[in-house]
């Protein structure tokens, strides 16, 4: 096999010539990786090199004002609205993969409807959980526009993506275990929770970090759950906005384009660094 | 007491498993309960097919919304679809693995970068550049399909290459043996073998393409008029919610909802159909 890709590029030739529509194929094929990587570089590069010049140190005081136009209470709200939807949603996405996993029987009715639900929640546009925050939360709870709200909503988005991967990741521990446990005389509950939760963790933690990546990046379903105020908020029941809400604030504000600029390359920074922690996970994951 | 915790948390797991169906049904009810009555309340036909928006005068008509969505997603599958689908392929097929290691988290750097940064990338580069090549103000149908093309490129990507992999390696190796080159090999008997996971991929990017939002919103123009040309501007479903939302009252919101309810009926149409394919591939 391998020494048959590694031809010469004599005989490659050759059968380039009898075969030219081979040819094109190759070249549209590499084509296309090189586009995709040229739009992330150009992507990158071009929000990099402008945004970089307009960070300065106003840019991080501690409060928000007109002129200073800080982002840092949007980073404090992002990082305690993270914190609050994992914490909604880890629990109960872990419990209902071992649900599904541990106790539930083949062919039972209650999974696949499990299943076609989270299915279906995942596929939900962010803008229509915004909407189902609002009528929930703001209307029929009458809490109007609060940070607990946007986490709930939240919450519900990432449920089905940590559901799915701590899946993945109890499938993956094996029978053996289980067994072994068993055999020592242990219950079914203690085999879950000290064998195979803790020997599933990298996978649930690489899926973790993946929610991560989405709470950061969204916005269309908090502007009309947590809503737009540009201050850290005093309670779990005033509205506060997170960086990319911040980030729409400032563009549909239309005066805050340097702004715009710093506040992209901080929320690709926190990208890169969720992206290469959810490879490390996931490579110490494989390794075992 | 042994058996007590171990039927407790029994029923804990079983609830927790039960959330996701609660949420559904959830969404289900209040986007339905509060789309439904005002589209009746409007009037099917105007709503849906109506083609003048304009709240103030009592006018609610989404159809240019609705073929603004299609526009803009028809657009962003004739981008992104060939771009991911051959990219799937030089990733699964043609790419040294030394290259691969670079290239793979390339591609999943662009699944995790924020729609409202992919939406300033179109506003600062995309824009001006049409600008200059069409000479209109650079905001419409075509930027929006191409920023929503690069959008779904890591979807389509991700979900093509694994289909691509699941391709038992016998039905390469055979074409070979019959003397196909590799690129032959590649695109007349392994992709054809994964064509129904190279279609789920596809679908996937539709529902991608159609519920996004915050880039759209950026870039397309906004105008809520069935677009003449493919230059002219847009507004999809998702931007009208976003747009009028943080004012609207009284039965223009209603009619707000009402359109969130038409792009969810879509959603769940794209899902359906998703699901359908997954299970025939198994």
């Amino acid at each position: 096999m391998k020494s048959s890709r590694k031809a010469t590029i004599k005989q490659r030739l050759a059968s380039y010539r009898r075969s030219p529509s081979s040819l094109m194929l190759r070249i549209l094929v590499i084509l296309a990786a090189a586009t995709t990587a040229f739009i992330l570089l150009t992507i990158i590069g071009y929000i990099v090199m402008r945004g970089i010049p307009h960070i300065n140190a106003g840019l991080f005081a501690w409060e928000y004002t007109t002129e200073n136009v800080s982002m840092m209470p949007a980073i404090i709200n992002t990082i305690t609205m993270t914190a609050l939807a994992l914490a909604l949603a880890v629990p109960i996405g872990i419990f209902s993969a071992i649900y599904l996993v541990e106790y539930a029987r083949r062919g039972n009715r209650l999974v696949s409807l499990v299943r076609i639900t989270a299915e279906t929640l995942s596929g939900i546009p962010s803008i229509v959980y915004g909407l189902f925050g609002f009528l929930l939360f703001a209307i029929a709870l009458g809490w109007g526009l609060t940070f607990l709200g946007g986490a709930l909503t939240l919450a519900v988005m990432i449920l089905p993506l940590v559901m799915r991967t701590t899946e993945e990741a109890l499938i993956a521990v094996p029978d053996m275990y289980r067994e072994g446990s068993f055999g020592l005389g242990a219950g079914k509950l203690r085999t879950v929770f000290q064998i195979v939760l803790p020997a599933a963790i990298p996978g649930i933690l690489a899926g973790v970090i993946l929610s991560i990546g989405r709470i950061v990046g969204e916005t269309a379903a908090l502007i009309f759950s947590a809503g737009t105020i540009a201050g850290v908020p005093s309670s779990l029941m005033d509205s506060g906005r997170t960086l990319s809400v911040h980030m729409y604030a400032l563009l549909s504000e239309g005066l805050y384009m340097d702004e715009a600029y710093a506040t992209a390359v901080v929320l690709l920074l926190l990208v890169v660094v969720i992206n290469t922690l959810s490879a490390v996970v996931a490579r110490a994951f494989s390794r075992r | 007491m042994k058996s007590f915790r171990e039927n407790f948390m029994r029923a804990i797991f079983l609830s927790a498993a039960c959330t996701s169906i609660a949420a559904v049904a959830l969404i289900c009810y209040f986007m339905f309960s509060s789309g439904l009555p005002t589209i009746a309340q409007i009037g099917p036909a105007e709503f849906l097919l109506g083609r003048i928006w304009k709240p103030l005068n009592d006018l609610f008509g989404i159809f240019p919304m609705i073929i603004g969505s299609l526009w803009v997603t028809i657009g962003a599958m004739v981008v992104g679809v060939p771009v991911g689908l051959l990219t799937a392929v030089f990733l699964a097929r043609f790419c040294p693995s030394r290259l691969y290691r670079m290239l793979k988290p390339a591609v999943e750097l662009l699944a995790g970068i924020p729609s409202i940064v992919y939406g300033f990338f179109g506003l600062v580069v995309i824009v001006p550049i049409l600008q200059e090549l069409l000479g209109t103000n650079g905001k419409g149908i075509i930027t929006a399909s191409i920023l929503l093309g690069i959008m779904i490129l890591p979807t389509i990507i991700g979900v093509a290459e694994a289909a691509i992999r699941a391709v038992p390696e016998s039905y390469y190796e055979g074409a070979l043996a019959l003397g196909a080159t590799h690129e032959r090999s590649v695109f007349t008997t392994v992709l054809p073998a994964a064509k129904s996971g190279i279609l789920a991929a596809v679908i996937l990017g539709v529902g991608r393409a159609i519920g996004e939002t915050m880039a759209v919103i950026m870039v397309a123009g906004n105008q809520a008029v069935v677009p003449g040309s493919l230059t002219s501007g847009v507004r999809t479903m998702t931007a009208n919610i976003v747009l009028e939302m943080g004012y609207a009252t009284d039965l223009h919101r209603d009619a707000l909802i009402a359109t969130a309810v038409v792009l969810f009926a879509f959603i769940l149409i794209i899902n359906l159909s998703f699901s359908l394919i997954k299970r025939r591939m198994k």
